[in-house]
């Protein structure tokens, strides 16, 4: 399968999603330019970590305008699987693809940790090779992942099993000490209606291999890889 | 002489310093061309004081790929086709006036030095001093400098995409009101694709490519790093330090590489402290050639500009390539792609000349040479009287602290010196470019190398308090220590970076810091067969008349050939045996006490005279590093501030196991103090699996290096004999949480 990995300036997890996918994982990758309008021949579209166009004004808030956006917005349209990691995250949020919003972080400070992620559902393109018996070992790194949406939404949210990953102690349970940011009922990662939209603030690209102390990231992609394998996007 | 002493004044230099520039140039030079002596003779590009001593460090071995001084930092080779690139740079002055924006300046002019090199930015470094976050006076001054500098490299860095793997900070009255914030970068670049700064052939154009130019950090060079500061002057000298701008910075390194990929850059230089005057003649004076330049070529931030402001603007951001005319088009083309600013400013002439011109007028015309030869001194240096008498301790002289062991080995966790720095790196990336083996918080931070199998270990140290004492001494043991760091990850120290920071070198009490510093880091350097591949120096850091303490800081490269095979400090599982490597009995001795955080915190003392025995340093290296690479050790931690307790402390702290100290810990002699809390130089604590004793036992006997059994990991309780019983849980709250608690209350 082909993933198409976006680049803005001021990306700079692009490499690092490639490396994984490519070198990891053995699938084809490219790196597309944000001034590119068509996303068609992919299978999956990863928008990766940074700080794209500066971030000076709100995280996310300039990307959304880029012409690769109006092809993004088509691509999932057409129920193509995209990935928004951290920055790309915030992107998709800012784009109106996920609900919701990404604040400040409530004590207000830069963080890049470890945390554990526990997998709400393994029946989704995203998570079908994820154990549901243990959390996914994934780091954070960022100032403004605080997930926040209206309290209406976020009930949708929960109702309809949009929450794919919550911040968790190692034994899975979910408490506010393993919360890093703030984020409300402690989502690191949520899904659109549809499903086939995945935003989530911590870096599975980061936990690629053992020796970087995890290798979790890559049940991740490699749901994504089956899932598409199978025709499906379950 | 027509120039008024306030003029010379602004760019720092001497009124004979002027008469010699008359000499050099049979005449006098106009006020662009003033300012361009002024630059390129400040002590932060000229290196007046230094440089005769610099000669004194060995800078060659069979990997090193450069010449210190000859390019912009140091390359050396670690096999596979791939070159190393690292440097250590301050921007303590910048810092001092405005913290925020100094510190982050600072991270992005050393990551240009390391594109300019050619390389891909891998890693970043950094060494902090403050004044004390908590006694009275200048305190909440303190504190400002200590957020705003953290804040800066965090922002920087984090938005640039180059992980933050290492560090250090430390706390003294002396750098109250002169911090000193020095970054290192550390970037990777196939052998064969070095790039240089020197100009290339007649006829090649000079892009400028990057920020607009504009007025800020306008005599960053001679006025603020060159010079000593008065009460309130840091107001007044805000318009010098640069603002900074991330985001720029990382479309440069992307679309500098880029542009060096097409093949069509014979030259590449950053413009740094004195900005375009020392770029644009540096890259001539290294190729051998002249330049002409037009100032009406270059991209301003603000209309009205002088010609000797563009030429002394330190704005951030920018860099300067020297193409071939028959390339320039396709260089254009990626900083088109990338949307970022490329002007033809110049060219390279045959002369060696520089020829300033702003439109049709010319503004200067220099020979070259002069402007790259500033004025060397080399003074007469002399202890000072207190430092001498410092030396003097005797042990009689310190009474045992009533409160005991248990009690001086909490205060000494919490200490700002000793206590974790957590709370401040987890706000740095640490992991980007995903290379991050072991990140900070361990004696050496590990990067594996992508497509081979290898890795490389970075450390950064110094102690100024052992200089102080001793200069000569605490040269050679920020040497020591610093490969001591890079040893306990298992890897073999290939080559150092120095960042010299020391008071006014026109008195002589600071200029004998600075020569035996600088002599005491040559002769370690020849016994661990380690070379000095770059480096700065930062002199003038007084505040109201008060010298910091001599703080040479050293930055290291090791290499692990395998990176799989590496230790960190923190303890692996229960049942471990723990060992000391390095010392073999109790004896103590009053030097053992020199210059300790113990002395400091707990007697309020800071005296003696540190020692240190490079030969058995070497071996006690030598023994780490093979039983890591041997698979006999399961982790390792260097025995230094603090001493042994201290260091078992954090390896149980670290990894959340325990300790239960053996015999050896039954009986301390009577001074308990100075051997749990000496910093006793070359002694690495470890850890191994009770059956690989043997073989750790052998190994230390092929190589001389004696052994101590201290106890056996495990348990919730951290135990050194009938001297200390805590709950491991206190010890490590002590630890890790104390920087936080200071630093809230």
């Amino acid at each position: 399968m082909r993933f198409g990995i976006v680049v803005f300036p001021g990306t700079w997890s692009d490499t690092d999603c490639y490396y994984q996918v490519k070198d990891i994982l053995g699938q084809d990758a490219d790196y597309v330019w944000h001034r590119e309008e068509s996303l068609a021949g992919y299978d999956c579209v990863i928008l990766p970590g940074g700080f794209s166009y500066g971030d000076y004004l709100r995280a996310g808030a300039i990307a959304r305008f880029s012409p690769v956006m109006a092809a993004l917005n088509k691509f999932a349209g057409g129920g193509g699987l995209v990935i928004g990691i951290c920055n790309g995250f915030q992107v998709l949020c800012e784009a109106g693809l996920l609900p919701g919003v990404l604040m400040r972080n409530q004590h207000l400070e830069y963080r890049c940790q470890w945390t554990n992620l526990r997998t709400e559902r393994t029946d989704t393109p995203f998570s079908r090779r994820c154990p549901p018996e243990r959390p996914l070992l994934v780091p954070v790194s960022h100032g403004e992942g605080n997930y926040y949406a209206a309290p209406d939404t976020l009930a949708r949210l929960e109702g309809e099993g949009r929450v794919l990953f919550r911040y968790c102690e190692p034994d899975g349970t979910v408490t506010a000490a393993a919360n890093p940011n703030g984020s409300s009922h402690n989502i690191a990662g949520i899904v659109n209606e549809a499903g086939n939209v995945l935003g989530m603030m911590p870096h599975p690209e980061r936990s690629c291999e053992p020796l970087l102390g995890s290798a979790d990231g890559n049940l991740i992609f490699e749901s994504v890889i089956d899932a598409v394998a199978v025709g499906g996007r379950n | 002489m027509p120039v008024s002493q306030e003029t010379l004044d602004e760019i720092a230099l001497s009124a004979a310093e002027y008469g010699l520039i008359i000499d050099r140039l049979d005449r006098e030079p106009n006020p662009v061309e003033l300012g361009m002596f002024g630059a390129l003779w400040s002590e932060h590009c000229g290196y007046k004081h230094s440089r005769p001593l610099l000669r004194l460090l060995p800078s060659r071995s069979s990997r090193v790929l450069s010449q210190s001084g000859a390019e912009n930092a140091g390359a050396v080779d670690i096999g596979d086709g791939l070159a190393v690139v690292f440097k250590v740079e301050s921007h303590n002055h910048p810092s001092a006036v405005e913290p925020l924006q100094g510190a982050a300046t600072g991270v992005g002019g050393i990551v240009r030095d390391i594109l300019a090199m050619g390389a891909r930015p891998l890693a970043l470094l950094n060494s902090l001093r403050f004044g004390p976050l908590d006694s009275a006076p200048g305190s909440d001054h303190n504190r400002h400098l200590f957020r705003g500098v953290v804040e800066g490299i965090s922002w920087y860095g984090n938005c640039i995409g180059v992980p933050d793997v290492a560090g250090e900070i430390y706390f003294d009255e002396s750098y109250s009101g002169n911090p000193l914030v020095n970054a290192m970068c550390v970037g990777l670049v196939s052998a064969d694709k070095l790039a240089s700064a020197a100009a290339g052939g007649v006829g090649s154009v000079l892009l400028l490519v990057g920020a607009d130019t504009g007025r800020d950090g306008i005599h960053g060079a001679s006025g603020l790093a060159s010079r000593t500061f008065e009460e309130g002057q840091e107001q007044e000298l805000r318009p010098t330090v640069q603002v900074g701008n991330p985001f720029l910075e990382k479309i440069l390194i992307e679309s500098c590489l880029e542009a060096l990929d097409t093949g069509g850059v014979s030259g590449i230089q950053d413009l740094g402290a004195a900005g375009l005057t020392s770029a644009a003649i540096e890259s001539a004076y290294r190729g051998g050639r002249g330049i002409i330049l037009d100032l009406a070529q270059v991209h301003r931030r603000e209309p009205g500009m002088t010609g000797y402001e563009v030429m002394l603007s330190e704005s951030q951001e920018r860099m300067l390539l020297v193409t071939p005319p028959e390339q320039v088009e396709r260089v254009r083309q990626v900083f088109q792609k990338w949307d970022i600013s490329c002007r033809e400013i110049g060219q390279v002439i045959r002369e060696p000349q520089a020829h300033i011109l702003d439109g049709d007028q010319s503004l200067a015309q220099l020979p070259i040479k002069p402007l790259t030869e500033a004025p060397r001194y080399r003074l007469q240096g002399k202890p000072a009287p207190e430092q001498l008498a410092r030396q003097r301790l005797s042990l009689a002289e310190v009474a045992l602290p009533p409160a005991g062991p248990a009690a001086a080995l909490l205060t000494l966790l919490a200490a700002p010196n000793i206590a974790s720095k957590q709370s401040v790196y987890r706000r740095y990336d640490h992991q980007v470019q995903t290379n991050t083996v072991v990140g900070p918080g361990s004696d050496a931070a590990v990067l594996r190398i992508k497509g081979t199998g290898k890795a490389i270990a970075l450390s950064i140290d110094g102690n100024g308090r052992y200089c102080y004492l001793d200069p000569y001494r605490g040269g050679q043991i920020a040497v020591a220590e610093v490969c001591r760091n890079l040893s306990c990850s298992g890897a073999e120290p290939l080559a150092l970076t120095d960042c010299l920071n020391f008071g006014n070198p026109e008195r002589p009490e600071i200029y004998y810091q600075l020569e035996w510093c600088v002599r005491g880091i040559a002769r370690a350097c020849r016994a661990l067969g380690v070379p000095v591949v770059s480096g700065n120096v930062s002199l003038y850091n007084e505040s109201q008349g008060q010298a910091i303490l001599p703080t040479p800081i050293l930055g290291g490269l090791g290499l692990l050939e395998d990176a799989a095979r590496h230790t960190r400090a923190a303890w692996t599982e229960e049942g471990l045996a723990v060992f000391l490597l390095g010392q073999g009995d109790w004896r103590t001795r009053a030097a053992d006490l020199a210059g300790s955080e113990y002395l400091q915190a707990v007697q309020g003392k800071v005296a003696g005279r540190p020692a240190i025995d490079l030969s058995l340093e070497g071996r006690v290296q030598e023994l780490g590093r093979r039983a890591i690479r041997e698979g006999i050790v399961a982790s390792a931690h260097d025995c230094s501030d603090g001493g042994l307790a201290v260091a078992l402390a954090e390896s149980a702290s670290a990894g959340d196991i325990g300790f239960q100290g053996g015999p050896a810990l039954a009986r301390l002699p009577r001074r308990w103090d100075a051997a749990l809390f000496g910093e006793r130089q070359s002694r690495i604590v470890v850890s191994l699996l009770p059956e690989q004793r043997p073989r750790l036992e052998r190994l230390a006997a092929d190589l001389e290096v004696p052994l101590l059994e201290l106890g056996t990991t495990g348990g919730s309780r951290f135990r050194l004999g009938r001297y200390a019983d805590l709950p491991l849980a206190e010890v490590a709250d002590a630890w890790t949480e104390s920087l936080a608690r200071r630093l809230a209350g």
